[in-house]
């Protein structure tokens, strides 16, 4: 065993042998980066300095340009032909130090590192750097071949707002079924999820597994679901209306055949994603205004929402059956007795409620883009956080909450991470069951 | 096809931790629809809690596996006040869809990568097992027989699952004969009855919602004891499973939920074995064995469907004692 001493006497020669070698070096080095050819700012005049050389492939690079900023300071500085630069600040704190990627030369960038301290933005690379127990404090890039392309934030702003009124768009034509369904009938209807779905499979079926032109597999699809709605109204929720099944009984038989639909998609086209026919022609982005970039899928399908949606809003508003359908929302018993049959308007709005989705899921499909089993059941919360937030029951109030729902969705990603870019939207959802539980456009004795 | 090997296994099915756990969250729900009338559409939410704040509180805070389910239970009853607030004044509907809404936001909250240090996103935790294991009092060695043969560490689990469940029931069965579960059942059958008679109906729904929360985060706690917490156990789906069984035993009875889950473990794992055999041994051609895995899903929802408009009572329920009023 080696005592504390004795193991001193055994490496004392080697280590004062190193201390002095050491010493050597840092004079060496010292000289070496000579202070009067490093471009400096403010090194005389503050402490704390903040120095590093800027190098590519070993050689130094010079001019490039770099910001020094935090705790209310800022300087910026530039490499001298060594490519050295140095820095004082006034604090021993964290600064943030920012490369001027455009100052580099052409096809050298900051290349990523792997604890992602870096963070890219407009103005170049930048890291946060803090002093240790001296006084100094070495930063350094490393530099790799590249070509940054940092978009705008106002581009990546105005894409996201284009892209939340598509999909808030197409939201609204599944949202405004949902709602006319829900106050025509009452039930909160899961299975309307199985219908959006249904449009993205039907054309999938007709278009992909037929191998028809798509512009015959759209309309074949939205037959399919208008037949769906109705099927679904004679089927299983009229006998069960006139069985005098409650409201809570009416929507656990929608959730149980939301399940069964479900797993029925999944056992005919299995787990995947599908793609439906697209021609890259029309799925470019091309410049429309400004920083508004569009594809033309992009523009035919808000084209086609609008109509649709202008269409059902001529349709509530001005035709005998939209009247009736808004009768039988707000009474549904005087609305019998004044000659509205119910039963016939219920049923109209099954099969509209159906195709709307439909349509929406076809939509979806280029919007996502994909077909997915589960797709629809994926947007019912979205569709149930647009519904409550512009009134249960309102159909312009489902328009509104979708827009609403949709940009949120879409913007989310700007700021945080796009994994929960659903969460906003349904923290909206209980936001608004606690202050303005009516909704937006609801009326107050409905919530009741 | 092995058709006993299929028995067998089916029949470890029984006595299962998943078994258990399903148990124990069905009781919950039975607490919050069989009793109290609410439409709580998040069980899956409460058992995230649960095996989440079990999992976190072992392996990021460093604490016993005991303080691991206190945690969960504290947290569920944060979670079933952020539920209830906004939503048990209002009508049945808009507090299934914020449950709902809110396990899901939950669910996509803990996959998120923006939580990676604690809840290690979409790939879960494990490796938390080592507390609950040292607690064992059972020697090393084989137990029981048959289908039912457990080392000494999947007998401890199974021993703490029913432990919880026995309490589980017997907290029910007491609380629910007591005054207070007569005025919660109340509630279920007339809401505005009760109010006329000077009850605090929102409190007596608070307290329904926080205790059936507890037991789903018991569930969930017993659910990621033999092995990990995977986020994605805990979707819609999850809860939509707990009704059915819920709804096949017996919304409003003691032992509904337990009959519902053993039954529904029974049909759902034999289903899972067979379906695929069937079509390996050539019964069924033209579908693949992955395909008729996914027919058992399709069966739960028609299930489901077929329990709710011919049996609602369920197999245990008093027909007299309907769970589901027509309120609008």
């Amino acid at each position: 065993m080696v005592t504390a001493q004795g193991f001193w006497s055994l490496i004392k020669r080697p280590a004062l042998l190193l201390f002095a070698m050491l010493v050597a070096s840092l004079a060496l080095a010292s000289l070496a980066i000579s202070p009067a050819h490093a471009d400096e700012t403010n090194t005389d005049k503050y402490d704390y300095i903040f120095s590093g050389n800027v190098k590519y492939n070993d050689e130094p690079l010079e001019g490039v340009q770099l910001l020094v900023d935090g705790n209310g300071y800022s300087a910026e500085v530039v490499t001298d032909e060594k490519g050295h630069w140095e820095v004082g600040v006034p604090e021993k704190a964290k600064y943030n130090i920012t490369l001027v990627e455009s100052t580099l030369p052409k096809g050298v960038i900051v290349a990523p590192d792997e604890e992602g301290r870096i963070t890219i933005s407009e103005k170049g690379a930048t890291v946060e750097a803090e002093f240790g127990l001296t006084k100094d404090k070495s930063v350094n890039f490393f530099l790799g071949e590249g070509v940054r392309k940092v978009t705008p934030f106002i581009d990546r702003l105005m894409g996201s707002i284009m892209n939340g009124l598509n999909f808030g768009l197409m939201l609204a034509l599944a949202s405004i079924g949902l709602s006319l369904i829900y106050g025509t009938t009452g039930i909160a209807i899961f299975s309307h999820a199985e219908m959006v779905t249904l449009g993205a499979v039907g054309a999938f079926f007709f278009s992909v597994f037929l191998g028809w032109p798509i512009w015959i597999g759209i309309p074949l699809a939205l037959i399919l679901s208008a037949a769906a709605g109705y099927t679904q109204d004679m089927a299983i929720w009229r006998p069960l209306r006139k069985r005098g099944l409650s409201i809570v009984q009416l929507m656990i038989v929608s959730i149980g055949f939301s399940l069964a639909l479900r797993y029925l998609f999944q056992f005919f086209i299995g787990g995947g994603t599908t793609l439906l026919p697209t021609n890259p022609d029309t799925t470019s982005k091309l410049n429309i205004l400004g920083p508004i970039h569009l594809s033309i899928v992009d523009m035919v399908s808000m084209a086609i929402s609008i109509v649709v949606l202008a269409a059902v809003a001529f349709w509530l508003l001005y035709t005998r059956t939209g009247k009736a359908t808004r009768a039988i929302n707000d009474n549904e018993s005087l609305s019998a007795a004044s000659g509205i049959d119910v039963d016939k308007v219920v049923r109209l709005v099954w099969v509209l409620g159906s195709v709307l989705a439909g349509l929406s899921g076809v939509l979806w499909a280029y919007f996502r883009p994909g077909i997915k089993w589960d797709m629809g059941w994926q947007l019912l919360l979205l569709i149930f956080a647009a519904v409550v937030l512009g009134g249960l029951g309102t159909a312009f109030g489902a328009l509104v909450g979708s827009i609403i729902i949709g940009l949120l969705v879409e913007l989310t990603p700007l700021w945080l991470s796009a994994d929960i870019k659903y969460v906003g939207a349904l923290v909206v959802l209980i936001v608004v069951l606690l202050f303005r539980p009516q909704g937006l456009l609801g009326k107050k004795e409905r919530v009741g | 096809m092995d058709f006993l090997g299929i028995l067998s296994q089916t029949a470890s099915w029984i006595l299962r931790p998943e078994t258990i756990a399903y148990a124990l969250a069905t009781m919950g729900l039975a607490v919050h629809f069989g009793y109290g009338g609410l439409l709580n559409f998040g069980q899956a939410g409460f058992m995230l809690i649960g095996g989440y704040g079990y999992a976190i509180s072992i392996l990021s805070l460093g604490w016993p596996w005991w303080a691991g389910i206190l945690v969960g239970i504290g947290a569920s009853i944060i979670f079933a006040f952020i539920l209830g607030l906004p939503t048990l004044r209002l009508r049945a509907d808009y507090l299934a869809i914020a449950t709902i809404a809110l396990a899901e936001a939950l669910r996509l909250i803990v996959q998120s990568t923006m939580l990676d240090d604690v809840t290690n996103s979409a790939d879960g935790l494990g490796g938390y097992h080592e507390g609950f294991r040292s607690a064992n009092p059972f020697p090393p060695g084989t137990y029981g027989f048959g289908p039912w043969t457990y080392n000494e560490a999947e007998l401890w689990i199974r021993v703490f699952g029913l432990i919880l469940l026995g309490l589980a029931i017997w907290g029910v069965w007491a609380l629910m004969r007591s005054p207070w579960g007569r005025v919660l059942r109340g509630i279920r059958e007339d809401e505005d009855a009760v109010r006329a008679l000077g009850k605090n109906v929102f409190a007596y729904k608070m307290q329904s919602l926080i205790i059936g929360g507890i037991l789903g985060t018991l569930g969930g706690v017993v659910l990621v004891l033999p092995s990990a917490v995977v986020p994605q156990v805990y979707l819609p789906s999850l809860t939509f499973f707990l009704w059915t069984i819920l709804l096949l035993g017996g919304a409003a009875t003691i032992w509904g939920p337990v009959l519902g889950t053993v039954i529904f473990w029974i049909v759902y794992s034999f289903l899972g074995l067979f379906l695929p055999e069937m079509v390996n041994a050539g019964w069924i051609p033209g579908v693949t064995p992955s395909q008729m895995g996914v027919v058992r899903f399709i069966l739960v929802g028609v299930a489901l469907m077929l329990i709710v408009i011919f049996r609602p009572q369920g197999i245990l329920g008093d027909k007299r004692e309907l769970s589901f009023n027509a309120r609008k």
